[in-house]
């Protein structure tokens, strides 16, 4: 009976069509459940269980984060991470806010700087570090150019000492970085309103002060963010250390994402791995989160002052 | 707007002209080193590229060049020996292609309706759906290699460029649905409810109106997700072996381990053709760069 037929038909396609885009969104949604969630609950469990070369699902209780925090190489490769995480987001803040400022006056071929400014980020952690390598060894880069045009005291081998390899890092993961930086706060820089900077120069404030007082101030929250995004970087360096020190001289550029590495794939020491993975998502949502509902409330505040 | 504004002053044409001048020498006096500074890597790697290995061991990297060849791009196009076989990085550089452009085209498909959905079709639970999507975000890598590698072998794509693109796909999902959904919230809601209330469905609504908004925001995911897969090294190294790694791990592998002779220049040209493709996808589409990273990073 086609009466009848067509109605019910005609109600399951318009059940479907309603449906239409949470059916569009189940794979991801589905990919993300897995990717996400599961995986992340699988590594957690694997840091407390029994495995070592080879999974072993038992429970093995936590002990394996008490010994990665009494490894050397784990406490050595935080305090590294610290100390190039700091170094690495203040200097390109500064580097970058340098760079933002003086393409701000209005210069001439801006395009030009810009696009040279920011070119490493389009290049790998990989080739960075390879390049910057060879540049930084006293076999092949400054040091050996310094000598053959006859400087012969001339030293520069940071990369292949203890207590200054760490700051090659620092300054290869800045010259990457920066025009990141540099990028964000030009618009930021942008949006800010040219009556404010006029004002305090009829007041007869320096260009340098005026960003000072005036201008940087005004954008605060851009460096907030690129703040996070930059130590989110940090925390998840493995790359780039590896092309350029390979987290050596001995341990002194290691960091944990290397340690993580080690542990699982060359040491077979899987749980320990999985729980200094863990620390390394522990470390991620201490920037995150408060930045995530720092924002969250500034939204919300914002909506009442405007409502 | 607020752009105009800025533009209206010269903060460079202002006070006596001597303090003019000295700005203005300070200003693009600064920007001249840095530029420097930013250049001198890919110059002095360009250069070594065509010197012949005797000199560069000899003189070192940075030096003025003397013998030129370009016999180096060859070699580390097609004759290097890596781990038994000797093709060159070619293999490696093909791996990545196959890798990265399908993981590209994957994963903007799926961001662009996904974004499409969660912006403009409401529904219970949609905040949440968007969340846990966006998670995949800032997830470190770190996390997921163990699990990966045992799924990727009970799928059997362990060590495959197909085990990579369905990685990649996953994880880049998270980025262009976030970078979707952000863009095309700003598309006016009045505009999807006068297409409803004509009878247009999901489907229609998305050929009709969303995709003829969509290409900037789709060009900023192809250039994200191509740079991005391109240039990644950790799940290349961990997933993949031998002559199925990306380009990335062939270059470590080939540049870290060496025991004996080195072939800088050989080298050099390898790594200048792992670097290519992203730069010039940069050079080509800078604005959407810029673009991407700015809606990436501060939403």
């Amino acid at each position: 009976m086609p009466e009848n037929t067509t109605p019910t038909r005609a109600s399951w396609w318009q059940k479907l069509t309603d449906w239409t885009p949470q059916l569009v969104l189940l794979p991801t949604l589905f990919a993300a459940a897995i990717y996400v969630v599961l995986f992340s609950l699988w590594t957690l469990w694997i840091s407390v269980s029994q495995s070592t070369l080879l999974p072993n699902m038992a429970y093995g209780g936590f002990g394996e984060y008490a010994a990665l925090w009494q490894s050397k190489r784990w406490t050595v490769a935080y305090q590294n991470l610290f100390l190039f995480g700091t170094l690495y987001v203040l200097g390109s803040l500064f580097v970058g806010t340098l760079l933002a400022i003086l393409i701000d006056q209005r210069v001439k071929f801006e395009a030009m700087w810009r696009t040279i400014f920011l070119y490493p980020l389009a290049i790998s952690f990989i080739v960075t570090g390879t390049v910057w390598r060879w540049i930084f060894h006293p076999q092949t880069g400054v040091e050996k150019a310094l000598n053959d045009v006859g400087w012969l005291s001339a030293q520069f081998d940071w990369i292949t000492d203890r207590d200054m390899a760490l700051y090659v890092v620092v300054f290869t993961g800045i010259w990457h970085a920066s025009g990141f930086a540099m990028a964000l706060i030009l618009a930021g820089l942008r949006s800010v309103d040219g009556d404010l900077v006029k004002a305090a120069q009829i007041d007869g404030a320096s260009m340098p002060r005026i960003y000072r007082r005036v201008v940087l101030p005004t954008i605060w929250p851009i460096f907030v963010a690129v703040t996070v995004v930059l130590l989110q970087f940090a925390i998840k360096t493995y790359d780039l250390v590896v092309a350029l020190t390979q987290g050596g001289p001995g341990v002194a550029t290691t960091v944990p994402a290397i340690v993580v590495y080690d542990l699982m794939f060359e040491r077979g020491q899987i749980a320990q791995g999985a729980a200094a993975a863990v620390m390394i998502l522990v470390g991620l949502a201490i920037v995150l989160i408060p930045y995530v509902l720092w924002t969250g409330w500034r939204a919300r505040k914002e909506g009442q002052n405007h409502g | 707007m607020a752009e105009a504004t800025h533009e209206a002053f010269d903060p460079l044409a202002t006070g006596s002209r001597r303090r003019q001048i000295r700005a203005k020498a300070t200003v693009y006096g600064l920007l001249l080193f840095f530029a420097l500074l930013y250049l001198s890597p890919l110059f002095i790697i360009v250069m070594n590229t065509f010197r012949p290995l005797e000199e560069i061991v000899r003189e070192g990297f940075i030096s003025v060049p003397g013998l030129l060849s370009s016999q180096y791009w060859l070699e580390a196009w097609s004759g290097f020996c890596l781990g038994g076989t000797c093709e060159g990085v070619s293999p490696y550089f093909t791996n990545t292609l196959l890798m990265t452009v399908p993981a590209t085209i994957l994963s903007t498909a799926f961001g662009v309706v996904n974004g499409y959905a969660l912006s403009k079709w409401r529904f219970k639970y949609d905040t949440w759906v968007f969340g846990l999507i966006t998670l995949g975000v800032f997830l470190p890598a770190q996390m997921t290699l163990l699990p990966w590698a045992f799924v990727l072998g009970k799928l059997g794509l362990a060590n495959t460029i197909g085990g990579l693109v369905l990685v990649h796909t996953v994880q880049g999902v998270s980025f262009t649905t976030l970078f979707c959904r952000n863009y095309f919230v700003a598309v006016p809601d009045d505009l999807i409810k006068a297409a409803r209330i004509d009878g247009a469905g999901f489907w229609r609504i998305f050929r009709r109106i969303i995709l003829p908004l969509s290409p900037p925001i789709l060009i900023v995911c192809v250039i994200w997700q191509f740079t991005g897969i391109w240039n990644e090294f950790l799940y290349g190294t961990v997933l993949t072996s031998g002559t199925n790694q990306p380009i990335t791990s062939a270059i470590v592998a080939f540049s870290g381990s060496g025991t004996g002779q080195r072939h800088y220049n050989v080298e050099a040209a390898a790594v200048i053709f792992a670097a290519l493709p992203p730069l010039f996808i940069y050079l080509i589409g800078g604005k959407y760069f810029v673009r991407g990273l700015t809606s990436g990073a501060v939403k």
